[in-house]
């Protein structure tokens, strides 16, 4: 039974292109009280436009409805649960946006000089301190801007340390339950790749491991928890075996959201690692990032971070860009810092013992889920679960319906679908993962929604095959949208 | 759909038909099953040189990228232009009018050790 949506009214809206009406202003600009400047004459005539082919003209009350009208068609974490896996879409705390509009972080500029740039720097080194706490690693960078643009950095100074010894070697390892970005990371920094098999458990296989370490290889790409949500319970060994062949571990920080608290990667053995702040430390996530890939190094990694660092100067703050061995700069300026302030406030907020709380709930919600739905969907390993369940749609798809048709069907019942499909080596999977932030009352909806398709999937297949029905968009035609897109708006002739 | 007895195959879904210095390279129709509907083919460039077990392209599925793997090594001489405006082909005649591309052999002994039709049905039987 669909509990938690009913009907409601919702706005059509066409296009802001269709509703243009020729002549029409938003704003109306007082006279120029300075000189004109010709365009043409600074830019050049070939970059002046006159006019700019069917760019719609509505009014400001017009456009605010449009994108408001549009937001209701939407869903989002303020409106429920979001149980999309390897995400980890949590609750963005709204302290966190009072901290982040703070009048001095929120208008400070990057070229403020030193002096009157104290506080900001003080946010940048706190958070530093704070990661390098969390992880166990001896030093933090706070530039790269997202997940695998961390992987990029924290490749780029591995191949640094390694040319460094001499040779930058070959090949970089990867698990074939990696995130794609892993192997595409490898690839950018010039590495070649090779998958590394699992095990039955959806652990790496060791003895394939072993037989693959040889002196060409530069590093192992791991993710731990890894994306079936199982903890890798031999990484201490994993990391013995690369570094006895004088190669280097990179931990895609992406489950984070697992050990924050209880295990440290500083502690098990990885030389490098990035952390989601968008994921793990509660900043938004999505079309509202902007995000941030914080990268922890290992000391052996610590000369070749992007510059420039931070330094004391007697009591102040002040860059240092004499780092000889640096990568140089991933980003400009000193990455996302808004997204860096609200990560700081949620880090002290919660302080070390909150952080352990959040982490131990995140496992449980992820274990309660599981044992509420494993009666009706095929787990895909039996080792326990961390912050996340795997399904797979084995017992569905008997029936014909598949784990793409499951996700559909849960739009109906009000609920963002899982991940879909991913990872690629179970079946046909659903990854599932709550967050610590969801409540009991909250999770029991969602598995009574997971039940009751699992019923009707055995009752009436075709219901669910051809869902969704509840939204004002029935199933769309992915397959043509994808082949032939069509991405710009023609005026009907 | 039948596995043709004069193809050759790889454990991750290649087929290649050897003609004497030529080979034609596709992906199988157990591939093309598992991936689902076919959006998109990227394919090298012509004279570009591909190495045996190392990838060479991919397929992007509704569902994922997928990589496609070389079956011997060789340098491209033409690849298979349709499937840039009609990937759907590959789900229609993987064995056939969608192969991907066409090389020139650098050592036509590299395929003694791939699949027969008959072991590649069996291997992905058991998969």
């Amino acid at each position: 039974m669909i509990k938690k949506v009913s009907k409601h009214i919702v706005q059509n809206e066409p296009l802001l292109f269709e509703q243009s009406s020729p002549g029409k202003w938003g704003y109306q600009l007082p006279p120029l009280d300075v000189p004109p400047v010709d365009a043409a004459s600074v830019l050049g005539k070939e970059n002046v436009r006159a006019e700019i082919e069917d760019f719609p003209e509505v009014s400001e009350f017009e456009a605010l409805r449009h994108f408001t009208r549009l937001s209701t068609w939407n869903y989002a974490i303020d409106l429920g649960l979001y149980p999309l896996g390897s995400c980890t879409m949590k609750y963005n705390p709204r302290v966190n946006e009072l901290v982040a509009r703070t009048e001095g972080l929120a208008w400070a500029h990057p070229y403020q000089p030193e002096a009157l740039a104290q506080g900001c720097m003080e946010v940048i080194a706190a958070l530093e301190r704070a990661l390098e706490e969390i992880t166990g690693m001896a030093a933090v960078t706070l530039q790269p801007a997202a997940g695998a643009h961390g992987e990029f950095t924290g490749i780029l100074m591995m191949r640094a340390l390694l040319e460094k010894r001499g040779n930058a070697r070959k090949k970089i390892l990867v698990p074939d339950s990696a995130h794609g970005t892993n192997p595409a990371t490898a690839t950018m920094v010039g590495y070649s790749v090779e998958n590394i098999k699992s095990n039955s458990r959806g652990m790496v296989d060791l003895e394939a491991l072993e037989r693959a370490v040889t002196e060409d290889v530069a590093g192992l790409m791991i993710t731990n928890p890894n994306t079936v949500g199982v903890f890798e319970e031999n990484i201490r060994k994993i990391c013995g075996l690369l570094h006895d062949k004088g190669a280097l571990v990179y931990m895609d920080g992406a489950n984070m959201n697992a050990l924050v608290g209880v295990a440290r990667p500083g502690n098990f053995g990885v030389d490098v690692m990035h952390l989601n702040l968008h994921k793990t430390f509660s900043t938004p996530h999505g079309g509202g990032g902007p995000g941030a890939g914080a990268v922890a190094v290992a000391e052996v990694l610590k000369p070749f971070l992007p510059g420039p660092r931070l330094k004391r100067a007697g009591d102040k703050w002040a860059w240092n860009y004499d780092l000889p061995d640096s990568i140089g700069r991933v980003r400009a300026f000193y990455g996302n810092f808004g997204v860096l302030v609200r990560a700081l406030a949620y880090v002290m907020a919660h302080g070390g013992n909150g952080l352990r709380q959040a982490t131990l709930d995140a496992l449980l919600n992820a274990n309660y889920l599981r044992a509420l739905l494993e009666p009706y969907y095929e787990i895909a390993y039996k080792a326990p679960s961390m912050h996340e369940c795997v399904f797979s749609d084995d017992r569905q798809a008997k029936k014909g319906v598949r784990t793409g048709d499951i996700a559909k069907r849960l739009i109906d019942y009000g609920f963002h679908p899982y991940t879909v499909s991913f990872p690629l080596i179970v079946r046909g999977a659903l990854m599932i993962e709550p967050t610590e932030t969801e409540s009991k009352q909250e999770l029991d909806l969602f598995a009574d929604a997971m039940i009751s398709i699992a019923q009707e999937v055995d009752q009436n297949p075709e219901l669910v095959k051809t869902a969704p029905h509840m939204t004002r968009t029935p199933r769309v035609d992915e397959v043509r949208a994808a082949r032939q897109p069509v991405v710009r708006w023609k005026r009907p002739q | 759909m039948s596995y043709p007895a004069n193809y050759q195959y790889t454990k991750e879904h290649e087929w290649v038909l050897v003609d004497g210095a030529g080979g034609t390279i596709g992906i199988t129709d157990h591939a093309q099953h598992e991936l689902g509907d076919i959006v998109f083919v990227d394919l090298p460039k012509v004279g570009t040189t591909i190495t045996k077990g190392q990838t060479f392209g991919s397929v992007e599925s509704v569902k994922a990228v997928s990589d496609i793997y070389a079956p011997v090594s060789g340098e491209v001489t033409e690849i298979n232009e349709a499937l840039s405006k009609a990937p759907e082909k590959l789900n229609e005649d993987p064995h056939g009018a969608a192969w991907l591309i066409k090389v020139k052999l650098a050592n036509a002994s590299e395929a003694k050790d791939l699949l027969s039709a008959a072991d590649y049905e069996k291997y992905v039987g058991a998969e």
